[in-house]
């Protein structure tokens, strides 16, 4: 056992989701990071029922189309919030996750009462597609990996070809989780893609990176999220974050051991030791799907499907919103859309919404009581769980 | 005690414009390292050297990339990326022969594109 596996905060404070918002994903014209974080946040802050002096904690995720040396700083001035604590921070996509697990640690350890969570910015409508895929390019090796030519779908298309090897399984397994997401994102307002999506349509989609072909791949989208992580539960039904655990066991892929071992289960593993619960406790998933691949891996390095089993569940109905365990029921980043840091944030707002019974139009009918949250950043690289439950 | 400042042209990159596939390996364990590390993941020590690999490899991942994240290799798609995990233990990034698969034996030789040296992966 490993030091990172034996540390865990002795705290008698509990940390509650206390309200979540967003805007609606897409192209967003005339947007800025800023005016669309201001907006989740101000959407977030009326979900709490929390006035603007009551925030002291602010985290503010990074934007490629605003790189900043103080974003916290810069936003907090723009919204007019002067909190007692504020920085931002990165972390590739999980960053959302790993800003919502600061969020807990810091109200539990009893700094900070009332932390916002929140990041958006205008990553289709504010540069070109060109300039954002040469920028995510770069979470490759700058010596080794980058100069050959490689995009993130590439890197990503480098794992399934290996992981799909390794369980036996084809790119047309891949395609049911892009139209399960699609439908999903169909019953939500402010989704990116709405429009139905076929199986066939699915697979015959063009390729980008093989064996991903565009279905395969999530969409670069403007829009913005934030959460409010609280010592008090405020109105209605608490919602708790009971435990949050992380992993970082390499940058690049060619620093990667194994596909079958990139750090998810260990991040998975620390957020259950911490909540005292495990993986059959858990009625809802909020899992990160940057790509159709990365949901696959991450379900099944997690253990919520054996290997090569996942598309099985799926197809058995496991995931659908009157399944056992919905999944990403705002339609995930392959269809509720990816700007970034708040695309992986969004996974955790609905994650929160359906456990208070706040998700509207989409309400599950069964009610659900404890979710699981996973998000990856850079290539399977930066690994962050949470768990959610209504107290 | 004075510390070993990173190169500007990074060894590896050295090495393809001298035709070889370099690789860091640990002085005090032998252990070798993926990419480029400061200090050895399997005993810590920073005595890491580098070393000429043979460029012999085997496929361990592979995709054929048609949408280049740049102008420059916009040009050359579709093109074969793979991960190759050469004979001494590293994995590498390379371009290849279209048609190679998982498990197949390759050899490294460098080729020039836009400038820069690249490594290209063929079947053996």
């Amino acid at each position: 056992m490993t030091a990172a596996e034996t540390v865990t905060i002795s705290s008698n404070h509990s940390s509650y989701v206390r309200g979540v918002g967003n805007t609606r994903f897409g192209r967003l014209p005339g947007s800025t990071p800023l005016t669309l974080m201001a907006q989740a946040a101000d959407a977030a802050l009326d979900a709490a029922g929390l006035a603007r002096g009551e925030v002291d904690g602010v985290l503010c995720g990074y934007a490629t189309t605003l790189p900043h040396l103080m974003l916290a700083d810069r936003f907090c001035e723009f919204a007019s919030l002067q909190p007692a604590y504020a920085h931002g921070m990165a972390g590739g996509g999980a960053t959302g996750g790993l800003m919502a697990m600061l969020a807990h640690d810091l109200v539990r350890a009893g700094r900070c009462r009332n932390v916002l969570v929140v990041a958006g910015e205008n990553r289709l409508s504010g540069q070109s597609r060109d300039q954002s895929v040469q920028t995510l390019a770069q979470v490759g090796e700058p010596g080794i990996e980058v100069p050959n030519g490689a995009s993130v779908p590439a890197y990503y298309a480098l794992l399934a070809s290996r992981y799909l090897h390794e369980v036996g399984l084809d790119a047309d397994a891949l395609s049911d989780f892009a139209v399960l997401m699609r439908r999903h994102a169909a019953g939500h307002p402010d989704a990116h893609l709405r429009d139905p999506l076929t199986l066939d349509t699915a697979r015959q989609a063009r390729p980008i990176a093989s064996p991903l072909r565009l279905s395969d791949c999530c969409p670069i989208s403007d829009g913005a999220v934030a959460l409010v992580v609280s010592a008090e539960p405020g109105d209605g039904t608490p919602v708790r974050i009971a435990g949050a655990g992380q992993a970082h066991r390499h940058q690049h892929l060619g620093a990667l051991d194994d596909v079958m071992r990139s750090g998810a289960s260990d991040a998975a593993g620390r957020a259950f030791a911490e909540a005292g619960c495990a993986l059959a406790d858990i009625d809802y998933l909020a899992i990160y799907d940057s790509f159709t691949i990365t949901l696959v891996m991450l379900l099944e390095e997690i253990g919520i499907a054996p290997r090569g089993q996942a598309v099985a569940r799926l197809r058995a109905g496991e995931f659908e919103t009157d399944g056992a365990l919905p999944l990403n029921t705002h339609g995930g980043l392959l269809a509720f859309g990816h700007s970034g840091v708040a695309g992986g944030l969004m996974h955790l707002a609905e994650a929160a919404r359906q456990l208070a019974g706040r998700a509207g139009a989409r309400q599950l009918s069964s009610r659900r009581h404890r979710a699981l949250f996973h998000a990856d950043g850079g290539v399977l690289s930066s690994h962050v769980s949470l768990i959610l439950e209504t107290a | 005690m004075s510390e070993p400042l990173i190169p500007a042209t990074p060894p590896f990159t050295e090495g393809l414009a001298a035709g070889v596939v370099r690789y860091q390996a640990c002085e005090s364990c032998g252990a070798w390292q993926p990419l480029q590390r400061h200090a050895c993941r399997a005993c810590g020590s920073r005595q890491l050297a580098w070393r000429d690999g043979s460029g012999h490899a085997t496929v361990y991942a592979v995709t054929e990339v048609f949408r280049a994240p740049t102008e420059a290799f916009q040009a050359l798609v579709p093109y074969t990326l793979v991960i190759a995990t050469l004979d001494e233990g590293p994995r590498v990034m390379g371009h290849a022969d279209p048609g190679v698969a998982i498990g197949n034996r390759v050899l490294a030789s460098v080729f020039h594109h836009d400038g820069q040296p690249l490594l290209r992966f063929t079947r053996r």
